[in-house]
């Protein structure tokens, strides 16, 4: 198992928005973390980076487990340094080009020389069809071509696994699909990928994991074509379905 | 008629030396004290450092609450008396670096808050240290916010260097006070030196101008 997660917990003010969460993800897995808004879903994703700490919980990462709520500034850096995140707002760095935010975080925090970081950097550019913008601003891009950028940021350092909170849900329709796409490319290429969706046809077709969850549980989770097939849980069944349900209307 | 003219041409580069071996240097070197301390009190009150941010209050509270003149005061005729003797010029860099940077500090401020914590984040998330984010990505989007506001300060802060007059640095509105003690011709001359400040804050608009449109590389409207 390349990352577990026991027993997380997490309340904001009082409230309780994960509870006891387990999770794994093996490498090479896509799993898509699927459940109605309000369910935790991004909450848990950012605890899982330490954009915001857990209450309580372990995590087990490359064989070494460490409490959620006790790890160092140091530790994180270094956990950081080995997985990625992409944001649902992108998040780029507006003041860099393309080409400069995915060459950021190997030139100032893993300190690769600039020429290595460039042909690094051209070399993800490149892989998310975007090496002919690698001299554009953020701002002189569109929502998807930013995304894909967002993506070639995380590519750069090599992680063990990315994580992505929403990807598409800024994004109208039209720009949904390029970034699908390269996700989808990734997928078949075998990257570890952590995913927070609500695009049901992509987990259908892309992932090959499911985890359910709703008011802060997992409430099932489960082999991609289990889970839509035969779901164990009854809510599990009626979410997928009633979201299936509504697609097919919309296309009658 | 001719007189007024002859006088006006005659000290025009009287008043505009020491505009140029006072004037500017004041401003500029006060200017630069007060960016440094800006951008120093203003990171350490964005980030909430305990006690620090405690004190940092305190003094733009004091220094913004307080005229300018009364500070220089204090500094130049009020110090001596518990032994603390300053040249008027140093005094002036004082005064003026602190007065100024108490200002620019709460610009400076604003201008880190308007940058969206998600630069932070993404910052995080390639292994960044706050830091390193704070250094590249997010105090060069907050200086770039600044920029505006922080030309207006040095813009007010060339014409009140005209207040160091009173503590005997002989700049541009000295040297014109001395003419016209001499001259008795006070409508010439004061018209004359708010012109050469004119000049000198038409020049900073420029700047400004040229500057702003060299860091909108990056901006939408640039």
């Amino acid at each position: 198992m390349l990352l577990e997660i026991k027993g997380l917990c997490k309340s904001f003010h009082g409230q309780q928005v994960l509870k006891n969460v387990d999770l794994s993800v093996d490498s090479g897995d896509a799993a898509v973390i699927l459940g109605p808004s309000g369910a935790g879903k991004t909450t848990l994703l950012r605890c899982m980076n330490f954009l915001e700490t857990a209450d309580s919980g372990e995590i087990t990462f490359g064989g070494v487990t460490r409490q959620l709520n006790a790890m160092t500034k140091k530790e994180i850096r270094d956990y950081r340094m080995q997985t990625a995140f992409v944001f649902q707002n992108f998040n780029l760095f507006f003041n860099r080009t393309a080409l400069g935010n995915v060459t950021e975080g190997l030139v100032v925090a893993r300190g690769v020389n600039k020429k290595t970081a460039r042909q690094i950097g051209m070399e993800a550019l490149r892989h998310v069809g975007l090496a002919d913008h690698a001299d554009k601003y953020p701002h002189q891009l569109s929502g998807g071509q930013q995304q894909r950028v967002a993506i070639a940021r995380a590519l750069a350092a090599k992680p063990k696994i990315i994580f992505f909170d929403e990807p598409t849900s800024a994004l109208d329709p039209e720009l949904t699909g390029e970034v699908l796409g390269v996700m989808r490319r990734l997928a078949s290429e075998g990257m570890t990928m952590l995913i927070v969706t609500h695009e049901m046809e992509f987990a259908r077709t892309v992932s090959n994991r499911i985890v359910f969850m709703e008011d802060g549980e997992v409430v099932e989770a489960g082999e991609t074509r289990r889970m839509f097939t035969n779901p164990l849980k009854e809510r599990t069944a009626a979410f997928l379905n009633t979201t299936q349900n509504v697609r097919l209307e919309e296309e009658t | 008629m001719s007189n007024v003219w002859t006088l006006f041409l005659e000290s025009f580069p009287k008043i505009l030396l020491p505009g140029l071996t006072m004037t500017i240097p004041l401003t500029a070197i006060s200017f630069f004290n007060a960016l440094v301390i800006a951008v120093i009190t203003a990171m350490a009150v964005y980030a909430r450092v305990p006690v620090l941010t405690q004190i940092i209050r305190a003094y733009i509270w004091i220094f913004r609450g307080t005229p300018l003149l009364v500070q220089l005061f204090v500094v130049f005729y009020g110090l001596p008396k518990v032994g603390v003797l300053i040249n008027p010029f140093p005094a002036a860099v004082i005064v003026f670096s602190l007065n100024e940077g108490a200002y620019c500090s709460e610009t400076v401020r604003a201008a880190l808050e308007a940058v969206p914590v998600g630069q932070f984040e993404a910052g995080y998330c390639v292994g960044m240290s706050y830091l390193q984010v704070m250094r590249r990505t997010v105090l060069p989007q907050a200086m770039r916010t600044a920029f505006p506001p922080l030309s207006n300060s040095l813009i007010s802060m060339v014409k009140d260097t005209s207040l160091a007059a009173n503590i005997t640095v002989t700049e541009m509105f000295m040297v014109t006070q001395r003419i016209v003690a001499r001259t008795y011709e006070p409508l010439v001359l004061y018209i004359e030196v708010g012109l050469i400040y004119l000049i000198f804050s038409t020049a900073l608009t420029f700047v400004q101008r040229w500057g702003e449109k060299r860091l909108s590389a990056y901006l939408k409207r640039g």
